[in-house]
């Protein structure tokens, strides 16, 4: 079959914040790199990212530091976090970010010129770099710009369909399509960095784009790397609600970061009766020290006392809105009432989040600066992910690195806002420059023709169906059952019947009929895609099956507690033999001695 | 569920035709909607660019009853309330761009106008001291999503193909922002007269118009550079002192 060749010493899956960052590093090492991407260059995930970047720049409160930072990432992350990602991170992030204001991006300012800094849940203190309600879109194109003066090659609307693997299982390249015009590449390479984002493609109600179908998941699964976590999933709180089509869509954790409060039908500020144990006495217990502290944060004062409890944790927000909607005291669709019109004016409003300003206006007909919105929780981001070394971000595969949304260990059992775009640019740099540097001391991989015939047949078969159902009702279907299987709260019985059914999904997608055009074809781009939804949303099904507990972004209902035992130290690990997906668990690594002070672990027996 | 009729032009490198398809709407559905729907019901292989379905990264423009605008920002009942009852909605490929397939145009020019641009230039070290005012003159022309739909509408672009003399719209953004910005050190006057010639621009606001992120290219990004160009290469003080001196007098 015929196929283009292509030789690098570094090729990046994936041009979001991560996957950028990596190129821009390796080719800066002198490794000569590629980014493949399924998307425009600029399109990607990240540009939908809104609140920040979290970093302990100390800048408006110079109280923080990163070994806070440090604490609060543990603590958010239910203490089930590898420890060393979460210092290097608090560590690097603000150097990190101090750099992109050199590459171009221009953050709000502090009165004193510096960058800003914005209050998010879980962060003890206004920590997140940020451009009104638009920072992923900032971040991405300092990083695009950046990347094209880097001598870095792009193939744009190119998707890895492969891994391709020498005899040891060393990681050699991979087989690509290009979707303008069906042509198949292979690509040789002494490393391979997966920095494809997450999977919440496969809920109905997701913040995600088209991109988000598990990619880099299922390609470094079938390369028999290691997934970690994958059943902790964040289910963002705050999606739009209505009308129904957009369903889903993020509403930036910084309306509440501004003062924005949450509240019932019967007007109630109900997180104040949400608070977790491990969080107590962390916030505030009536309005008046809540509205206290917006009012010191608005008129840019050190707060003296404590946040509001709408900061809580993303899981446990989540879950407090699910509760009041299930307990009958949800808004008129469905959700909770986010109050911002009556804490800051309609200006301060449309100066600090635009883009939800425009948002609700355009697309629900609701003017957030005289109305509430309605919000409920909706799949946003995958703790879960190919396991890493800390340090270097390799995965257990020789050669394959991952780094951003598709590793994991940075978060545990749930990640804090802002602590996504940090990740991104603070282990897309590392992989980058270990990627380079493995590139320096092996030899270019030499390609097996046979694995490239067969990765291409693989792919060209559905053109070549007859009859059979159109992937899109499968797509649809397929996210419909995640959504009310392996959702925000998941029971025995729900989880096995999913994996039943994706048993069945897996055989019906084999059958799909996208028609037969190879120029441009939506289709059969589609059956791809639904090729590794159904191996990812099988993973995560299987590990949520297994944790018999609740803990971060996973919920059990017949396990509604977080266990003080095995759980509690305990990660699930996945990886795939023979041909079928396999679940074991292993002992998480604790934090040295010194790490460990930092940590208020007192109250983490709740 | 009612029902709305659409047309769309499917076909490749241009040859095609419009094909007119029945689609149930539901509340609130937008166009790009309405283009899922008939992918996942009728026509796979129907071909539309698209990522985030939240207006935030400019990946479906298309000319919608013959307006270039974002698909997932166009509301069908204000759709339906401005097609005249006696015609049909259409919805086609950008014209200024070649075309790939159905509602999907080859967009790599202005790929290649952003590498032709060169990057910010600051100061080595770190830490950066500038007041939010100066900030926000830059950052206005940092909201642009790239959906290319200001250079699909300008005319000196798509009307008189001027693609190798003039930059566009969007790339007058981009030069404004990095001109702007209040720590760049780059001289970008001359490329912005000559190699991106700005001059092709008879500042008639259509770009400004079609804005999905509402930035005002024309009285923000593109006068204040035609303006610096006219200090620079027009003026006639400096224009009598180069002829009797034969030096520049920067400012």
């Amino acid at each position: 079959m015929t196929f283009e060749s292509h030789e690098y010493d570094v090729i990046v899956v994936g041009a979001g914040g991560a996957g950028l960052r990596a190129a821009i590093e390796a080719s800066r090492q002198g490794a000569k790199t590629a980014i493949i991407c399924k998307s425009l260059l600029g399109k990607a995930h990240t540009v939908m990212a809104e609140g920040g970047a979290a970093a302990a720049l100390g800048n408006a409160d110079d109280r923080d530091g990163w070994k806070v930072h440090f604490k609060d990432t543990m603590k958010g992350g239910k203490y089930l976090n590898n420890w060393r990602m979460a210092q290097i991170h608090a560590q690097e992030s603000a150097d990190r970010i101090r750099e992109l204001e050199q590459w171009g991006a221009v953050f709000d300012r502090t009165p004193k010129g510096l960058i800003n800094q914005r209050n998010f849940g879980g962060h003890t203190y206004p920590r997140l770099a940020h451009v009104g309600d638009s920072t992923g879109l900032e971040i991405i194109r300092t990083l695009q710009e950046k990347g094209i003066h880097s001598g870095v090659d792009i193939f744009m609307e190119y998707t890895v369909s492969h891994l391709l693997q020498n005899d040891d299982g060393t990681c050699t390249g991979c087989v690509a399509y290009n979707r303008v015009d069906g042509a198949m590449h292979a690509f040789s390479s002494k490393s391979v960095i997966l920095a494809t984002g997450g999977i919440t493609r496969c809920w109905s109600v997701c913040s995600g784009s088209w991109e988000y179908t598990g990619d880099g998941h299922a390609l470094a699964l079938n390369a028999g790397a290691e997934l970690i976590d994958m059943e902790f999933v964040q289910f963002h709180p705050t999606g739009m609600v209505w009308p129904p089509s957009v369903r889903g869509i993020l509403v930036t954790e910084g309306v509440r970061g501004e003062g924005g409060v949450l509240k019932n039908s019967e007007g109630v500020r109900f997180m104040f009766d949400n608070v977790p144990d491990m969080f107590k006495g962390d916030h505030a217990e009536s309005e008046e020290e809540s509205n206290e502290w917006v009012r010191q944060v608005v008129a840019g004062e050190i707060a003296t006392v404590r946040r509001p409890p709408e900061l809580l944790t993303r899981d446990v927000v989540a879950k407090a809105i699910n509760k009041e909607v299930a307990e009958g005291r949800g808004s008129t669709h469905g959700g909770a009432y986010l109050d911002i019109a009556s804490q800051r004016s309609p200006e301060e409003i449309i100066s600090k989040l635009p883009s939800m300003h425009h948002q609700f206006k355009e697309l629900a007909g609701v003017d957030i600066t005289k109305e509430p919105m309605e919000v409920g929780p909706t799949a946003h981001y995958v703790m879960g992910g190919v396991r890493v070394d800390a340090e270097t971000q390799e995965s257990t595969v020789a050669g394959l690195f991952a780094a951003g949304e598709v590793a994991s260990g940075l978060h545990g059992a749930n990640r804090l806002g802002g602590n996504s775009l940090s990740d991104l640019i603070v282990f897309g740099k590392r992989a980058g420059e270990f990627a380079a540097k493995r590139a320096t001391e092996v030899e270019q991989p030499q390609l097996d023709n046979a694995d490239i015939d067969a990765a291409i047949a693989a792919n060209l078969a559905p053109l070549a169906r007859e009859g059979g159902e159109n992937p899109g009702k499968v797509y649809d279907e397929l996210r419909d059952m995640m959504q009310e299987k392996v959702g925000i709260i998941r029971k025995e019985a729900e989880l096995e019947s999913a994996l039943e059914d994706l048993k069945e999904f897996a055989t019906r997608v084999g059958k799909t009929n996208p028609g037969s055009s190879m120029i441009y074809n939506s289709g059969w781009h589609q059956v791809m895609d639904l090729t590794n939804m159904v191996e990812i949303s099988t993973a995560c099904a299987l590990a949520a099956l297994t944790r018999t507990e609740s803990r971060g972004g996973h919920t059990r209902e017949d396990h509604p507690e977080p266990d003080n035992g095995m759980w509690s130290h305990t990660t699930n690990v996945i990886r795939k033999i023979d041909g079928d997906i396999v679940i074991n668990q292993e002992e998480l690594i604790q934090p040295p001695a010194e790490l460990e002070e930092l940590l208020d672990r007192v109250k983490k027996e709740d | 569920m009612t029902d709305v009729k659409m047309q769309i032009f499917r076909g490749e490198e241009g040859e095609g035709e419009m094909v007119e398809y029945t689609i149930g709407l539901d509340e609130g559905m937008v166009l790009l909607d309405c283009v899922h729907r008939i992918q996942h019901e009728q026509e796979a292989e129907l071909s539309c660019r698209w990522n985030c379905k939240a207006g935030k990264c400019g990946s479906c423009s298309a000319e919608i009853n013959g307006k270039a605008r974002l698909m997932c920002m166009t509301r069908m009942s204000d759709i339906i309330e401005e097609t005249p009852e006696d015609e049909v909605i259409t919805v086609r490929p950008m014209k200024t761009f070649p075309h790939i397939k159905d509602l999907v145009t080859d967009v790599s020019w202005n790929y290649e106008m952003a590498k032709a641009v060169v990057p910010l230039k600051g100061p080595e070290e770190t830490d950066w001291v500038f007041s939010q005012f100066e900030a926000e003159r830059a950052q206005e022309f940092r909201t642009c999503i790239e959906c290319f739909i200001c250079q699909d509408t300008c005319h000196v672009l798509r009307e008189y193909r001027k693609f190798d003399e003039f930059g566009g719209p969007r790339t007058m953004v981009r030069l404004a922002n990095f001109e702007m910005h209040p720590m760049d050190q780059e001289d970008r006057i001359p490329e912005v007269k000559d190699e991106f010639g700005i001059g092709y621009c008879n500042i008639n606001k259509c770009c400004t118009d079609v804005c999905p992120a509402g930035i005002n290219i024309t009285d923000n990004a593109i006068i204040p550079l035609k303006e610096r160009v006219v200090d620079r290469y027009y003026d006639p003080i400096k224009m009598i002192w180069r002829t009797i001196t034969g030096r520049k007098l920067r400012t």
